[in-house]
């Protein structure tokens, strides 16, 4: 556990000094725009518009971070050599992975949470105060959050057997056939035989079926998330990501560094 | 009784390599090696570039795994990741985190190693002294200079005093300065009792240093043993190093002889020194340093390697 955390530690760090947060001024830029052009052109929608827009910023900005810096994380290591000599302390391979994936999770988690407070800080600018039901916009965001995890595990699963450019490919083509893993399994009408529908079917319970974290659509109308949706996410995420990571660590443990 | 363990040993190890469309070609990178390293004992591992030198230290530090053979180190299997514990391990042309100080790269390294918080602070920055980085702790490895890798790469690699210390190319992209310090620290090293495996492709630096060298060519073994067994190192001719200003051009000694400048420098056998050093002496030349021109590993290497192809060629032409 202690070799994980102090690879994580180095990883978070590695991600502040590289100025991966920058993309909040971004954000904080889109945002308060945002705000300030909502409150001139529409009426009654601006918290519809002010939540759609934030959340869609929140994900869109994670995909990046968690496409790019989790391809990164391990093939930036192999390709300047920087592996070698950490490889040569008492870690074992599978250790650093871990710590790897948690380190930009931390990342991606204290990025989520400040884009969060300032989607807030927009609505409360065009409405005030804020209503208890703004809460379930939290509800969104850890879901985003539980998503941004999978494309992490994902994208260290490819980076571990493949160069840098297939495995941002592969980790954004993944990710766009999981939002249609769902379609893919009560497929209709389509002119296939059954054992095509079936083989769609099997691909289909593969792929990480992204909307198990879209709760947009209520969230942007005020409506209320069951807890039962939340749980089954979480549970779902956390088994995703433990089955793809063991694949990353028995991979990465064979593989040679050139 | 068996024989004594031995700090490093290798049995028996290759290494291929797939290359080619779809892989189905091999090229072989190291050869069946077979040797090992005693305990206390400062190891130079010598060869051109590309030998299999690296591929040897990679595939003790299991960056690499093997074709077929076994290794141990300290009696326990290479893939036995706790032993790490008891190694060091210098890459060559190391290269760090940039993002980190020298202060910071190291502590981030010793975490990985029982010490406690006090015990850590204490070891880096006694390492930083050691390797001349005090002054350049604060500052991010980005802005630092190969040679400067190169000691962080060196204090990491002792900073949890190891048994046995693995270097590979210690010495490249040292200054003068930088390798004695270099060679200082080896030998430190084998003071405290410590084993040391270095590579290098320097004579010198393996004759001053090592108890016993292994030379290896093409990914083969070639020869093992103390430096001054390995290499016939009697003198092969002299050289003359002389100033000559003026109309001196007469002597037929300047024909074949290097110029820079008015310095000349000229090679020759040791049955003439004597007479040359009296003609120069008449033309008026001053004389700058008298020299023992003795076989360089270079050549040493070059001749083994001239054999290697030649072997290569011989078995090609009989087909077998």
């Amino acid at each position: 556990m202690r070799n994980i955390r102090t690879v994580a530690a180095n990883t978070f760090r590695e991600a502040v000094r590289d100025r991966v947060l920058y993309n909040l001024v971004f954000f904080a830029l889109l945002m308060m725009g945002a705000a300030i052009l909502v409150g001139q052109i529409s009426i009654g929608i601006e918290q519809d518009v002010i939540v759609s827009l934030g959340l869609t910023a929140i994900s869109v900005i994670g995909i990046l971070i968690a496409v790019f810096l989790g391809v990164a994380l391990v093939s930036k290591e192999m390709d300047k050599r920087t592996l070698y000599a950490l490889l040569a302390k008492p870690v074992k391979r599978w250790e650093f992975l871990l710590g790897k994936f948690f380190g930009l999770v931390m990342t991606l988690t204290v990025n989520t949470a400040a884009m969060a407070a300032g989607l807030y800080l927009a609505l409360w600018t065009v409405k005030h105060p804020l209503l208890k039901s703004d809460a379930y916009i939290l509800v969104a965001v850890y879901l985003i959050l539980l998503k941004l995890a999978v494309i992490v595990a994902l994208a260290l699963l490819f980076s571990c057997f493949t160069t840098p450019f297939l495995a941002i490919l592969f980790s954004a083509g993944i990710y766009v056939a999981g939002l249609f893993a769902a379609d893919l399994r009560t497929v209709k009408g389509v002119d296939l035989d059954s054992g095509s529908l079936r083989l769609m079917r099997g691909i289909s319970y593969l792929l990480p079926n992204f909307q198990n974290f879209n709760v947009m659509g209520a969230v942007v109308h005020g409506r209320g998330v069951p807890g039962v949706f939340v749980w089954q996410a979480t549970l779902y995420a956390l088994v995703y990501i433990a089955i793809i990571l063991t694949g990353a660590a028995v991979v990465f443990s064979r593989r040679n560094l050139k | 009784m068996g024989m004594p363990q031995g700090a490093i040993e290798i049995e028996h190890l290759s290494k291929e390599y797939p290359y080619g469309f779809l892989h189905l070609k091999k090229k072989k990178s190291l050869e069946d090696l077979t040797m090992r390293v005693e305990d206390g004992e400062v190891f130079g591992f010598l060869g051109p570039n590309g030998a299999g030198k690296s591929t040897t230290i990679k595939l003790l530090m299991r960056l690499i795994f093997p074709t077929a053979g076994t290794a141990r180190i300290l009696g326990k299997p290479i893939d036995d990741v706790s032993m790490h514990g008891s190694i060091g391990y210098l890459p060559e042309q190391p290269y760090f985190y940039d993002y980190l100080t020298a202060h910071e790269v190291l502590d981030y390294f010793a975490r990985f190693h029982r010490l406690t918080a006090n015990d850590r602070s204490a070891r880096v920055a006694a390492m930083l002294k050691k390797v001349g980085l005090d002054t350049a702790k604060k500052i991010q490895l980005r802005k630092y200079s190969k040679g400067m890798l190169q000691r962080v790469g060196l204090a990491q690699a002792i900073l949890h005093d190891p048994r046995v210390v693995v270097l590979d190319e210690p010495m490249s992209g040292l200054d003068p300065l930088g390798r004695r310090e270099v060679r200082d620290i080896i030998l430190e090293l084998k003071r405290e009792g410590r084993t040391v495996l270095f590579s290098t492709h320097v004579l010198s630096d393996a004759e001053m240093l090592c108890d016993r060298v292994g030379v290896i060519v093409g990914g083969k073994l070639r020869g093992i043993g103390a430096p001054g067994d390995l290499v016939d190192m009697k003198a092969q001719g002299m050289e003359i190093l002389f100033e000559l200003s003026g109309s001196a051009g007469s002597l037929p000694l300047l024909e074949k002889a290097t110029r820079t400048g008015e310095r000349y420098r000229v090679q020759l056998p040791e049955t003439e020194l004597y007479s040359t050093l009296d003609a120069l002496k008449s033309a008026g030349a001053r004389i700058l340093s008298v020299a023992q021109i003795k076989p360089t590993l270079e050549e040493y290497f070059m001749h083994l390697v001239e054999t290697d192809r030649a072997q290569a060629s011989a078995v090609e032409v009989s087909g077998t």
